[in-house]
């Protein structure tokens, strides 16, 4: 990794950054985290809301244990500490969004404690350049609701509808150094949470969501002072705010000024980061155990259900892949990185009795024909039109001979666009491969007798001469011929 | 003939049964005895028409043979902290001005379904923050009492549920619901010459009971005696899944068994109750009650809770801690009074309703919990607070290795005159000092009408008892109410 190393070029000399993310993850439930309200995106405003999340007095909180088995399998996938004393905390401060005046959250006693999250920087060989990055803990809250400043001229709107809705708040160790980390970082992250479906990743819905923490340092110095970008929704922006804050840093302290501690907000069209509040004027949340919810205490038992409900993880599923499966590194990788992908992959494989010999010829389809298909497509996997009961069908007419590898990509491009499957297509449209010596010798015996000058300078020595019949013979046959046995014929022609 | 008005839950309850009387006439006289009482100030609002409804679905109940429920024929008083459904719930405050809840709270749903009806919404200091009646926003009630001397001072009836109190008392309901935090239920009604019952926290659901202090707060009794108070608690009880606090217990039938026979049973006597300045009456009724309750076969013993002084300031830390949080909600955004003066802004907006809307108790409160909460004082203040409020459930737990019960005074007074320490919040907290602790530690304690002082007002004797053994503690409140013989009433002047 030393020769990709992430500096920043100042007129001091080179600088380091330090990143820590705190990602917010909507964890994947039908009801929100202390209420029966339902959780379900786009509904309309203020559909979707309890006594409980909309504070009616009297109201009480009631823990949805299905979050704190999601947190606890997570935190599982990651080999993370699980506590199995944790509590509930309020976070207290005024706003419109925030119906309580608190938010219930774990500040002192998380349910998840400390774990690891293994990132690879090279796609193609994710073993050689990999990084282990510290997961500090994972906690879960209630996310707030929605301020809507543009339905009134002179007033701001409040929609509840996620309001209590469940977060776990993954907050990992300052061990990232580059924008492309903090990526990988937050790549794999979503991968497992999606492997384990605590989280569904979708960023765009909001999700998914990060505060990046970023402070420079000259190699070798202390951890500089830190500022907090909150609330940044895509992997493009998080790579945007380290770089203009790891910048702006080192201009501010060139310049001879210092960084504040402070909270800043990223401002997505002009791509620059912005002062929200510094350390002096942060609120003063008054943090203090909730006294309507009792401690969450977790028995052995219910942590070893969440265990062996866990699916095969993606470092351990790319692993097989290689050495079982017999996958390139780079393939593996790419199959293992989508949960959807993997699943699709492997549904594929299911069709054939034997694995393993049709493995890696049918990772090379899916990651150069499939992907290329759906990319054009602009439509992910889980909407692929071809089923992987039909990919199994059309390669397993290459595997018997039955079409050509090039006469496949035809098919397939059929199949694309007609949804029937690849042995009819083949019927239908006449593009069974000719492997019957009898009809290419025939057609051999033309092309020779057509070409009788090429055929003695070919037997004069000619040899480069040998691809010219073959074309010619499968231009003759429509490109139907099995090219090994037009190539076997041919050299016992022509001698 | 004894009038109905005069009747106990026990006593309506047996008469309806027996076909003595009609749970509609027993409505239709309390109904009545609300509307002559309005000089009193008891009531916050009136709900005549619950309280027929209820009596009629008895009495139908009763002619088609049913059985009729605990309750059943029993119309309430209801402090205004529990929510009712379609009746304006303001907690005394004006910050829940015009609010009407969608939602029946637990304690008065299990009431309700137990066949009791509801005269009216309770009057009482705003958010239970009080012991005086005197932070209600709509007016103090006044005690139905006078002292002896022939002046006409009007007296405090005690709080937070001053207007539970005082209804009771003055036989304008034959029972209501109180809700006790560090002594809301058994000071005022110690005050009137009631009896009061706060049971083990989590006995009751707290679901739609508007929060002061979520770790203290408890739904109880407010009767005429202790049988009353065993019956009504038995109605209120019991496990609920929206309450994580609650606890997961069926509910004994404490009535059933009521044994004033205390064989066998250890009362503890903590010296620490014995406070400088406790007036001798006090302490001469205190000597009776250990007398009594040797009468009635138990043996005494002295006990110490050393961390007894300790109670109050780690209360009056706890409580406006909690309450500082659990009052941040109301906030003029979704509901209650809505302060928006012109183009004011959020921040605006919350200061100025909240300046109107909180009553000045409430607002101290909020002050003393939010300082106590920030950065820099928690770990001083309310981290020191939570160790002491554990030493002093130690205390309670050391005793019980030498006895069942504890037998203390209720208050360290007889109601005082109102005005007389509204100006002096620490003499008002002081009021709650034999109250406290057992908050502290969640165990169950009654207030006994015990005697008369020299001025001819009520005071009370408290027994506390062990976590969920209300059942000793019933039992030592009906052996003290034997002996003591309490009969007292206040003339009518209203």
């Amino acid at each position: 990794m030393t020769e990709s190393k992430y500096l920043i070029q100042g007129a001091t000399g080179d600088w380091e950054v330090v990143i820590g993310l705190e990602v917010h993850a909507q964890i994947t439930s039908n009801a929100k985290l202390f209420s029966g309200a339902s959780t379900e995106f786009g509904a309309e405003p203020n559909t979707q809301v309890s006594l409980v999340d909309a504070a009616m007095p009297g109201m009480l909180p009631t823990l949805n244990g299905e979050c704190v088995r999601q947190a606890v399998r997570t935190g599982l996938a990651i080999n993370a500490q699980i506590n199995k004393y944790s509590r509930f905390d309020r976070k207290n401060y005024f706003y419109a969004d925030l119906p309580q005046g608190y938010q219930i959250s774990q500040l002192y006693h998380p349910i998840v404690g400390e774990g690891v999250i293994q990132i690879s920087l090279d796609e193609k060989d994710p073993d050689a350049h990999g990084k282990a990055i510290g997961v500090e803990r994972i906690h879960i809250e209630q996310d707030a609701g929605k301020l809507m400043h543009d339905q009134h001229p002179t007033m701001s709107y409040v929609d509840l509808n996620r309001c209590g809705v469940a977060l776990m708040e993954i907050v990992s160790m300052p061990d990232m150094a580059s924008p492309k980390e903090a990526a990988a970082y937050v790549r794999k992250l979503r991968s497992i949470l999606r492997y384990v479906g605590s989280c569904d990743g979708n960023m765009e819905q909001g999700s998914m969501r990060a505060d990046v923490n970023v402070s420079v340092r000259k190699p070798g110095d202390e951890l500089g002072i830190r500022t907090e970008t909150k609330n940044v929704n895509s992997m493009r922006f998080i790579q945007q705010v380290i770089e203009y804050e790891a910048q702006r840093q080192v201009d501010v302290i060139e310049d001879g000024g210092t960084i504040v501690q402070e909270t800043r907000l990223f401002d997505t069209d002009k791509g620059v980061t912005r002062s929200m509040r510094s350390k002096e004027d942060a609120h003063d949340y008054r943090y203090f155990p909730d006294p309507d919810l009792l401690p969450l205490e977790l028995e052995d038992d219910f942590i070893f259900d969440c265990k062996a409900s866990l699916p095969e993880l993606p470092d351990e599923k790319r692993a097989r892949y290689k050495n079982v499966l017999g996958l390139s590194a780079y393939n593996a990788a790419v199959l293992t990185a989508e949960h959807e992908t993997a699943r699709w992959f492997e549904e594929l494989l299911e069709t054939s009795e034997a694995p393993e010999k049709i493995a890696s010829t049918a990772a090379n389809w899916l990651t150069s024909e499939l992907f290329g298909a759906l990319n054009k497509m602009g439509v992910g996997i889980e909407e692929s039109p071809v089923s992987p009961a039909q990919a199994a069908e059309l390669l397993g007419l290459v595997a018997d001979g039955t079409i050509s590898g090039k006469i496949a990509k035809q098919v397939f491009e059929i199949m694309l666009e007609s949804g029937e499957g690849a042995a009819k297509i083949v019927e239908e449209q006449g593009l069974k491969q000719e492997s019957d010596t009898g009809a290419i010798e025939k057609v051999i015996a033309d092309v020779m007798a057509a070409n009788e000058d090429k055929v003695s300078e070919y037997r004069g020595g000619k040899d480069k001469l040998f691809g010219f019949f073959v074309g010619q013979t499968m231009k003759a046959m429509q490109g139907k011929a099995n090219p090994q046995v037009v190539n076997e014929l041919l050299k016992k022609v022509l001698g | 003939m004894t009038e109905i008005y005069e009747l106990g839950i026990a006593a309506i309850r047996s008469g309806v049964a027996d076909g003595e009387f009609t749970a509609t006439e027993v409505a239709e006289t309390f109904i009545s005895r609300v509307s002559a009482a309005k000089e009193l100030n008891a009531f916050l609002v009136e709900t005549p028409e619950h309280a027929l409804a209820a009596a009629e679905a008895t009495d139908k109940a009763k002619a088609a043979g049913e059985t009729l429920g605990k309750m059943a024929g029993v119309p309430i008083g209801m402090k205004d902290l529990f929510c009712t459904e379609g009746v304006t719930t303001t907690a005394a405050s004006l910050i829940l001005d015009g609010f009407v809840p969608q939602y029946e709270s637990t304690v008065s749903a299990n009431l309700f379904a137990a066949g009791a009806g509801m005269l009216g919404k309770l009057n009482m200091d705003q958010f239970a923050m009080g012991s005086s009646n005197e932070t209600s926003a709509f007016g103090n009630v006044i005690s139905p009492w006078r002292r002896n001397d022939g002046g006409n001072t009007d007296l405090a009836p005690g709080g937070s549920s001053g207007g539970s109190a005082v209804v009771v008392s003055a036989r304008i309901a034959p029972a209501a619901t109180g809700t006790d935090t560090g002594g809301s239920i058994r000071q005022p009604a110690a005050f009137v010459g009631i009896t009061g019952f706060k049971p083990t926290y989590g006995r009751c659901s707290r679901w739609g009971t508007i929060a002061f202090a979520s770790s203290l707060d408890q739904a109880g009794p407010m009767a005429h005696d202790t049988r009353d108070c065993a019956i009504m608690l038995g109605a209120m009880a019991g496990f609920d899944p929206k309450d994580s606090t609650s606890l997961e217990l069926p509910v004994p039938d404490w009535e059933a068994a009521l044994n004033s026979d205390l064989q066998g049973k250890k009362v503890g006597i903590p010296k620490e109750y014995r406070v400088d300045n406790m007036p001798a009456e006090i302490d001469a009724l205190w000597q009776q009650g250990i007398q009594w309750l040797k009468d009635a076969g138990a043996t005494i013993v002295d006990v110490s809770l050393p961390h007894t002084r300790y109670a109050l300031p780690a209360y009056y830390i706890i409580a406006p801690a909690e309450a500082s949080s659990n009052l941040a909600r109301y906030d003029g955004v979704r509901y209650g009074l809505r302060d928006l003066p012109d183009g004011a802004g959020l921040q605006d907006m919350y200061a100025a309703t909240r300046e109107a809307g909180f009553g000045p108790e409430v607002k101290r409160r909020i002050m003393i919990g939010t300082y106590v909460l920030s950065a820099g004082y928690y770990d001083a203040y309310y981290t020191q607070a939570q160790k002491v409020r554990t030493l002093i459930a130690q205390d309670f737990d050391n005793a019980w290795s030498q006895c069942d019960l504890l037998l203390t005074p209720t208050a360290p007074s007889a109601a005082f005159g109102l005005g007389e320490k509204s100006d002096d919040p620490l003499a008002m907290y002081l009021n709650d000092v034999f109250t406290v602790p057992s908050s502290l530690a969640g165990l169950p304690a009654m207030s006994v009408p015990a005697g008369l002082d020299g001025q001819g007002l009520p005071l009370g004797l408290q027994i506390i008892g062990k976590a969920l053994d209300e059942q000793s503690v019933f039992n030592a409140g009906l052996a003290l109410e034997e002996r003591a013989g309490f009969v007292a009433k206040p003339g009518q002047w209203w």
